[in-house]
């Protein structure tokens, strides 16, 4: 379970978060939601402490993150697989490279564990035969799976993505989507996801988190967020002409 | 006030860079691919380069010394002194900065621009350490073989363009090169060269570890890198050459 107490953030004179608590909880997809600029990448690079916030906590199962220094915190990291937005693959290693690389950087195992580790998650998220290949060579989709692959070649107890799934057709965002909670699920990982795509508030949202402005507007599951009367969650909600015909 | 501000940020993020690495045989093997990218792939530059301006060093000391009273072996001391104290250092490590800071800049500016940083920082990888640390070790390790080549290369181009130009003989450039030899002209060109190579490799980390927004500003931190790192070997020829030979 990761805890957001009371987060406040600013950027010189922009505060970009506003008092944000929240409680992600273990097993469940956890969505953060919200239009863009409202503040949930940085809530989230926060929470992962790429951002450090001006106040408030962050609270991993009872470890206060928030408080601890650099080398503690690595004890903690080790324990983060993160998804970045663009998939952040290291171009100049294959795809077999970038998913031992957690590996090569913080376990003791041979070479041929590794390999076999690397392949197992490569496998895991439905992919063959691109071991050798660049980052470059491969599809979008592909590339999300390889860094879906490195996130969790260390077995992460939390799992962080941000925007899995921009830039994909709707079918590999689909695709992608399962494959973040079938892993979530498989691993029992605490994963929060930040999205503005309302296929995966509706499909994945087991938890979900609304921001609007800097501030937490609204918590719930995606079987309430559709039935919610809070007129800024509905705004965001039935933006698309489509999901009020729906609904 | 901006001065002062990368002055000390420079500062934090050297010493950051010198952490100790997570693991010795990933460094380790960092810093030999670091020597191959950096050095290796210099040499045909350095060595071009250097042959040309000792070619050219000795026909313009034949062309400003064509006195009867000046013996002929002066072009050989002149064109070896030249190469030892001044070119094959301080010269190779401004077109260095060129070539090398561009590249250290434009890398470590594409993976800050690109999330790969992040992806480090978030596994709890000293990102600075892992990234500049081998580039400076790297550098350090290839400048002054690459000054040696210069050296040695720029004084042959010298001794063919004397030779062949007829401005010259042979027996008389060689005498040269032995006439009033020091070798510690030597000393203080490898001594520069490991400063300039920490120069320009930190620099350049510097500039491309805190690039902001897209291609355009890593084509700009590559700029900024050249030209900071240039301005910083020249103040630093300056100093070492005040300290060293005053």
């Amino acid at each position: 379970m990761i805890e957001a107490r009371n987060i406040v953030k600013s950027f010189e004179d922009k505060e970009v978060l506003k008092d944000v608590s929240a409680t992600f909880r273990t097993g469940y997809t956890n969505l953060i939601i919200g239009q863009s600029g409202s503040g949930k990448t940085v809530f989230l690079k926060t929470l992962v402490g790429l951002h450090e916030a001006d106040s408030g906590s962050v609270v991993y199962d009872d470890r206060n993150f928030t408080g601890m220094s650099k080398l503690e915190r690595i004890e903690i990291r080790k324990e983060i697989g993160m998804l970045f937005q663009g998939s952040a693959l290291f171009d100049s290693m294959t795809v077999e490279e970038n998913v031992r690389f957690p590996l090569d950087m913080f376990s003791d195992q041979s070479l041929e564990e590794k390999r076999e580790r690397a392949n197992f998650c490569l496998k895991r998220v439905n992919l063959d035969n691109v071991n050798h290949l660049f980052p470059s060579e491969i599809s979008g989709g592909m590339q999300k799976r390889v860094a879906i692959a490195r996130a969790i070649a260390l077995n992460p107890r939390y799992l962080f993505c941000d925007e899995p799934n921009s830039g994909l057709d709707p079918k590999t965002a689909i695709v992608i989507d399962e494959l973040i909670q079938e892993i979530t699920k498989e691993y029992n990982m605490t994963t929060i996801i930040n999205t503005h795509d309302m296929n995966s508030v509706l499909g994945i949202g087991e938890h979900i988190v609304f921001i609007y402005e800097g501030k937490k507007y609204w918590e719930g599951s995606s079987a309430e967020v559709l039935k919610s009367d809070n007129q800024v969650l509905n705004d965001f909600i039935f933006a698309s002409k489509f999901l009020k015909g729906v609904v | 006030m901006n001065f002062l501000f990368h002055l000390g940020r420079y500062a934090l993020f050297v010493r950051d860079s010198f952490r100790r690495p997570i693991k010795h045989r990933v460094f380790v093997g960092q810093v030999l691919k670091e020597m191959d990218i950096l050095g290796l792939s210099s040499v045909g530059i350095v060595a071009i380069i250097s042959f040309f301006m000792g070619a050219v060093i000795t026909l313009q000391l034949a062309y400003n010394l064509e006195l009867p009273f000046i013996p002929s072996y002066t072009l050989g001391v002149g064109a070896r002194d030249t190469m030892l104290l001044e070119f094959s250092s301080t010269m190779v490590s401004l077109i260095l900065a060129g070539k090398v800071g561009s590249h250290i800049a434009s890398q470590i500016g594409t993976m800050r621009v690109t999330e790969q940083i992040d992806v480090l920082d978030v596994m709890g990888i000293n990102s600075v350490g892992f990234l500049v640390l081998p580039k400076i070790v790297g550098l350090m390790l290839m400048m002054p073989f690459l000054v040696i080549v210069s050296m040695g290369v720029g004084i042959f181009g010298g001794w063919l363009a004397g030779v062949m130009s007829g401005v010259v003989s042979s027996v008389d450039f060689i005498e040269g090169l032995q006439y009033a030899f020091v070798p510690f002209y030597i000393v203080y060109a490898l001594i520069k060269s490991l400063v300039f190579a920490f120069l320009i490799s930190s620099i350049a980390g510097y500039w491309g570890y805190y690039t902001k927004g897209g291609s355009l500003e890593v084509g700009q931190s590559s700029t900024k890198a050249v030209v900071v790192s240039s301005i910083q070997i020249l103040l630093f020829n300056l100093i070492l050459t005040q300290l060293m030979l005053a």
